[in-house]
């Protein structure tokens, strides 16, 4: 992120993501904050918490961009993006640009905002980069099926009872289990 | 009418609701960064039995939230009709899940998860935000395929209450039970398999796992408001409503709404199966004045609520009262009530129809006053009148109001 030249700048820019890294918080404690976070949402809007929607809007605002026409015969996307819809003009796409800016944030608060590829110990950096792009593929598509993911369907749909979101989170949870043997070698 | 949730764009504006929405964001990307939720190799640990994190983080913000939402709706700050509880598809979800679990030990994270990391320089992170767009592609481009599968398999608001036949208070105790257990499984995995010590200084720990199993406890017994704590909280405004009459519509409102292509209109016959079938509306639904909390449920979860009338009658305006007040009491916005009932409108209506003749001596409240010579239902003039056949002078009553809270989650 830094280049050389700028001698003023490059010293600031330096000293805000070279802060020493910090380690992660409890995760009970996390999940407490996470909790009210939540609760605040449901409680002031009525509305969980949610991201694979933010990605639906982005994709129809590039679709719109690239093959302006093409929306109006994808029966999927015309109730976000077709005729004179923007799909950015909606709630979901505040809170998912809201998630880069807190996590961008944080990061550099805490030393943890720099560029690195974390992976397994076995394996290289192409494959990891290869699969954590297919894994994006498979997970999205199997959010758009649910219609919702971990944090539209698990997490908000979870904590107000939903008996779907419940079977949504079992059956994440359950297949990644079930499967997490067979790819060890990604992650161990 | 509960406070909460708010209604931001009408009562702020449309700009402040974004903002809104925009710092909601900003503390949950924050939390899942603190959280760890960033770095694919602690998500993936939790397949491993290493790192209990995810669940921990997961399952703590789950119970969390919930026992302060059910607490909030049980001392009736917060009205649990108005928040959004995704709707129950439960094979297109439960496939979905298979395919999103696969993703997720594969790529390393969730789409949530994935934004953080990108934003955090994660090179691997960017790499999966890169294909959950080109995943969100995929799947809208096939859609039309299994349309009739993504759609199927519908049970509407389904919750845990109506699964398991049990009170809120009790599924929110069975949720904390369940957590609080996994929990312990989760701390002894990670001590065998993740090499970790078994955690000192775990004092705050326990107290906050007794503390939120207490809260529970309150939940359960404080309960949640029923409809007619509901309605004695609004009685005193909504009586007055009655009283001046601004929630009853004349026949000539409700034809000349009919015939509105931009309005849409619901019709809730609340009579007897008999009246309905000697004559009714055209186009009216009959339900059982004992059944409306179902169809309260069922109007709440109509995407275009906020844009439909819905017009209750009975042969007078008893019955349609006592529904209204259990609509109105349940947040559905826009009910409204058939003045005179149908007795009025086939007064007006049904004049020239030798098949409808008013009834010899006395008639009850709420009674038919017209004999029918046939079974009419909806087959006659009267049931479906041509609108520019009468003159129609009335006062307009109808207001549209917008329905608080969500009218969609936040995945489409």
């Amino acid at each position: 992120m830094t280049t050389a030249s700028q001698t003023e700048k490059t010293s600031f820019l330096k000293k805000l993501f070279n802060r020493p890294e910090k380690e992660y918080a409890d995760p009970y404690l996390g999940g407490i904050l996470l909790g009210l976070v939540l609760f605040a949402s449901l409680f002031i809007t009525g509305s969980g918490l949610g991201a694979s929607g933010g990605y639906s809007r982005y994709v129809a605002f590039i679709e719109d961009l690239v093959a302006p026409g093409h929306i109006d015969q994808v029966p999927y996307l015309i109730h976000i993006a077709g005729g004179e819809l923007n799909p950015l003009d909606n709630w979901i796409v505040m809170v998912t640009t809201g998630v880069l800016l807190g996590g961008f944030v944080s990061g550099l608060l805490h030393g943890r905002a720099k560029v690195e590829l974390v992976k397994g110990p076995n394996i290289s950096n192409t494959t990891r980069l290869v699969m954590a792009f297919i894994g994006g593929i498979i997970f999205t598509f199997g959010a758009r099926m649910a219609r919702g993911c971990t944090s539209g369907q698990a997490l908000s749909g979870g904590a107000v009872l939903s008996a779907g979101s419940w079977a949504i989170a079992f059956a994440i949870f359950g297949s990644a289990y079930a499967l997490a043997y067979f790819v060890r070698k990604l992650w161990l | 009418m509960t406070p909460f949730p708010l209604d931001l764009a009408t009562q702020f504006g449309k700009p402040v609701m974004y903002l809104v929405f925009l710092l909601i964001g900003f503390a949950f990307g924050y939390t899942l960064e603190i959280s760890g939720f960033n770095k694919s190799t602690l998500l993936a640990g939790q397949f491993y039995f290493r790192d209990s994190r995810v669940i921990k983080v997961m399952f703590t913000a789950i119970i969390t939230a919930m026992v302060l939402i059910f607490l909030a709706t049980g001392l009736g700050l917060l009205d649990y009709n108005l928040i959004w509880v995704p709707p129950t598809y439960l094979w297109p979800g439960i496939v979905g899940g298979l395919i999103m679990g696969v993703g997720f030990i594969l790529g390393g994270f969730c789409p949530g998860t994935s934004l953080v990391s990108a934003a955090t320089f994660k090179l691997d992170g960017i790499a999966f935000v890169a294909g959950g767009l080109f995943g969100v592609f995929l799947f809208s481009e096939t859609e039309k395929f299994y349309d009739a599968f993504f759609n199927g398999s519908y049970y509407g608001r389904l919750t845990l209450m109506d699964v398991f036949h049990i009170s809120t208070g009790q599924a929110v105790l069975l949720v904390l039970v369940m957590a609080l257990g996994l929990f312990w499984v989760a701390e002894k995995l990670e001590q065998r398999y993740g090499g970790k010590a078994p955690s000192t200084g775990s004092k705050p720990r326990y107290a906050a796992w007794f503390g939120t199993l207490a809260l529970g406890l309150v939940v359960l017994t404080i309960g949640q408001p029923t409809n007619i704590d509901k309605w004695n909280r609004i009685a005193a405004e909504k009586e007055a409503l009655l009283k001046e009459r601004a929630v009853q519509i004349s026949p000539a409102e409700l034809l000349t709404s009919i015939a509105d292509d931009q309005l849409r209109v619901i019709m809730l016959d609340v009579r007897s199966e008999r009246d309905y079938n000697l004559f009714h509306i055209h186009g009216a639904r009959r339900v059982d004045g004992d059944n409306m909390l179902a169809i309260a449920e069922e109007l709440l979860i109509d995407p275009k609520i906020g844009e439909t009338v819905i017009v209750l009658m009975s042969n007078d305006e008893a019955a349609a009262t006592e529904a209204w007040k259990i609509l109105v009491a349940e947040e559905v916005p826009n009910v409204y009530i058939l003045e005179g009932g149908i007795n009025e409108w086939l007064s007006i209506f049904a004049v020239d129809d030798p098949n409808i003749t008013p009834k010899d001596g006395p008639v009850g409240d709420d009674e038919l006053r017209y004999n029918f010579s046939i079974a009419l239902g909806d087959n006659c003039e009267a049931a479906d009148p041509f609108i520019h056949e009468w003159e129609l002078e009335f006062e307009p009553k109808i207001k549209l109001e917008k329905k608080r809270g969500p009218t969609a989650g936040g995945c489409g």
